[in-house]
């Protein structure tokens, strides 16, 4: 910014400003809104209408600081790459909150974060999505015991791997004896 | 000489084979993790604490003792070779380091980085190892009061004294100490902020909010500038090893970096830029080659990266001993430590000394594992580097969604961690520190329990903060440490206005 658009008021600096001092509303309500019933000490609204002070200094420091020196100019921005990765995670989401299971979630935002960093080859990348989700969901779910989300996908992969499993442990089973 | 029989009991816990395995493992996934662009310790400890979760305390603890180094190794490969530091700690190094690369003495440069490292992390560790049990004698007879000036100190210096902008990092604060304030209140059971949200109830977690600030903000910011800016790795071309010439340069930087790491590090203040860039000015100043700084001095990277370790191997020592986290990395094993259901702190000391000093003991193992994979192994780190940036970020993108899920498998926590995500974006995009919100959470909480401690003590009376000399003193500390930055704005002005 040079000397001369020094004087015009920062944008970003107040909405950051707005945006603490509204912060700082909604934790002093809260806090307002925790009932007495504590048997001894000191309440636990103390604290947060401290901070709901100091959030509101800060806001106050934003808007002093967007007629001073404001924040620093950002770079343009790629927003449509941006909107692109978003909808990758949004499709994450989707997936485990609709029951579509992790594996699909982390193809689709495997292959929309690729895309977003300008890859054009959607197939592949689906394919390295899908690849790396069912490794992950196996590694996690056989190996450390820890439950991701399970989908029609899921399903089918785990009947298939415990048919594998059982047929080499009877190949195993049978070569023994 | 307790101590030292702690510690050889410790390193007996942690040399049985299937231990030292867990080490390897950690050492091999930290480094992994720690050289992908973009991914600083802080990152790749909270990515990879979902995978320890299984293990028994002390098998995962060790593990996580190699996650941490591999990830601080990693981490400056990566400030070497693709001038992208993770972490503002090895901003330094990749000042001397990348020029080192591009001029094709890459090899050099991160082996100097590697035997820095490892000599300045095992003198700060043998530090670690006999401060502690000092400190925490001392902290036994720490009062609440103390404290919550201890946490306040740490607030004002994490967030206003070391940063660019006072008033940015303090905003970045206040962020982390809100989200500390959701949850069930730990001493009353009172839900505070939750909106009537049940996965609120049990506060955010650290890990959830390290990974969308770092990993997914850092994510959406990359591609936010692709098309402005792409990146390339510089191919490690010529020799790997050192020279003679190089060994003598870096030995004295090496040591004169453990000797600025450590006490900056292990003072409850953090910020382990600071040493790094003493380090870097004091050995421009004392090199026979003051000429080379800038187009690629190996003093330049052995110094820094000797005061890097050093100086996060000294913020184990108020972590350990006062549970008082300095740093990012710092916040994130303190909350990789709660989930194995340990507090940091004197008591720690005291109740699960085998468990501490195995930690210490693997701290050492740790880091002569390190040196031992990772030297020959150069090579591998180095093609990792090179796998392209649209895979890179979508591989990211999936390991933190995996880390999240693992650890809690709730829609809820995702939308938390992606709305994390677009807060870190623009943080960086407006020059907001991180940090300062990852220790905001998990120190908000525990200055909250111990400042209401202090007044229950005192009857509600806030004066027994003044009237205790250690509290008093802290506060008076953090009181300058707040107006300091603001003190040294005012006078470069007045001599940017001489010039």
């Amino acid at each position: 910014m040079s000397h001369l658009s020094g004087r015009r008021v920062d944008r970003p600096a107040i909405v950051v400003g707005v945006v603490l001092l509204a912060a700082a509303a909604v934790v002093a309500y809260d806090a307002n809104n925790i009932h007495a019933g504590f048997t001894y000490g000191i309440s636990p609204s103390a604290v947060p209408f401290v901070i709901a002070a100091f959030l509101a200094v800060l806001g106050v420091g934003h808007f002093v600081a967007a007629f001073k020196e404001g924040l620093p100019t950002p770079d343009e921005a790629d927003w449509g790459a941006v909107g692109l990765m978003s909808a990758g995670l949004f499709g994450l989401i989707a997936s485990i909150a609709f029951g579509g299971g992790f594996i699909l979630g982390s193809t689709i935002l495997f292959a929309l974060t690729a895309r977003s960093f300008g890859r054009k080859a959607l197939i592949v990348d689906v394919d390295i999505g899908f690849v790396l989700g069912l490794f992950i969901y196996i590694l996690f779910n056989r190996l450390l015991g820890l439950g991701l989300p399970s989908g029609p996908i899921e399903r089918g992969v785990l009947i298939g791997l415990d048919g594998v499993v059982g047929w080499i442990s009877s190949l195993f089973g049978s070569s023994a004896r | 000489m307790d101590s030292l029989l702690a510690l050889g009991s410790g390193f007996l816990v942690a040399l049985e084979p299937i231990n030292l395995l867990f080490a390897a493992i950690g050492v091999v996934l930290g480094t992994a993790v720690g050289v992908l662009p973009g991914i600083g310790p802080a990152l790749t400890v909270a990515l990879l604490l979902p995978v320890t979760f299984r293990l028994d305390p002390g098998g995962s603890i060790i593990m996580f003792a190699g996650i941490y180094y591999g990830g601080m190794y990693g981490g400056s490969t990566t400030a070497i070779l693709l001038n992208t530091p993770g972490e503002s700690a090895s901003v330094v190094t990749a000042l001397e380091g990348n020029k080192m690369a591009r001029a094709g003495r890459g090899g050099p440069a991160l082996a100097t980085a590697a035997i820095g490292s490892f000599v300045a992390g095992t003198l700060a560790t043998i530090g670690l190892a006999f401060l502690a049990p000092w400190l925490v004698r001392v902290a036994v007879n720490f009062g609440p009061w103390d404290y919550f000036a201890l946490m306040v100190l740490a607030f004002v210096t994490v967030s206003a004294t070391f940063g660019s902008s006072p008033l940015r990092g303090l905003t970045s604060l206040a962020f982390g100490l809100v989200l500390g304030v959701i949850g069930i209140d730990q001493l009353t059971g009172k839900a505070r902020l939750t909106f009537g949200v049940p996965e609120l109830l049990d506060g955010i977690e650290v890990t959830t909010l390290a990974v969308g600030l770092f990993a997914i903000g850092e994510a959406i910011y990359v591609v936010s500038r692709h098309l402005h800016a792409p990146e390339k790795p510089i191919p490690v071309k010529g020799s790997l090893w050192m020279t003679k010439e190089d060994w003598k340069r870096s030995w004295k930087p090496w040591l004169r970096g453990f000797g600025f790491g450590f006490p900056i590090g292990a003072l409850p203040a953090g910020g382990a830029e600071i040493p790094t860039f003493l380090s870097y000015t004091t050995e421009r100043r004392l090199s026979k080659h003051p000429e080379e700084f800038g187009k690629g001095a190996i003093e330049g990277v052995a110094g820094p990266e000797a005061a890097n370790n050093a100086s996060a191997a000294g913020t184990l020592v108020p972590l350990l001993t006062l549970g008082l986290p300095t740093s990012a990395t710092a916040a994130i094993l303190l909350a990789g430590f709660q989930q194995y259901g340990l507090q940091p702190g004197p008591l720690l000391f005291a109740q699960a000394p085998d468990v501490v000093w195995g930690l210490i003991a693997s701290l050492f193992i740790a880091n002569t594992m390190l040196i031992i994979l990772n030297l020959p192994l150069i090579g591998i780190w180095v093609r990792l580097l090179a796998v392209p940036l649209p895979w890179l970020y979508a591989g990211i993108l999936v390991f933190a969604a995996m880390g999240t899920i693992a650890a809690n498998p709730s829609p809820v926590e995702l939308i938390m961690l992606v709305i994390f995500g677009f807060i870190g974006f623009l943080m960086r995009r407006y020059d907001y520190p991180i940090a300062p919100a990852v220790v905001g959470l998990i120190l908000g909480p525990m200055a909250d329990n111990q400042l209401r401690r202090a007044l229950q003590i005192s009857l509600g009376d806030p004066m027994i903060l003044l009237e205790n000399p250690g509290s008093a003193t802290l506060l008076a500390i953090a009181a300058l440490a707040l107006i300091l930055p603001f003190v040294t704005k005012q006078l470069r002005k007045f001599k940017a206005e001489e010039d």
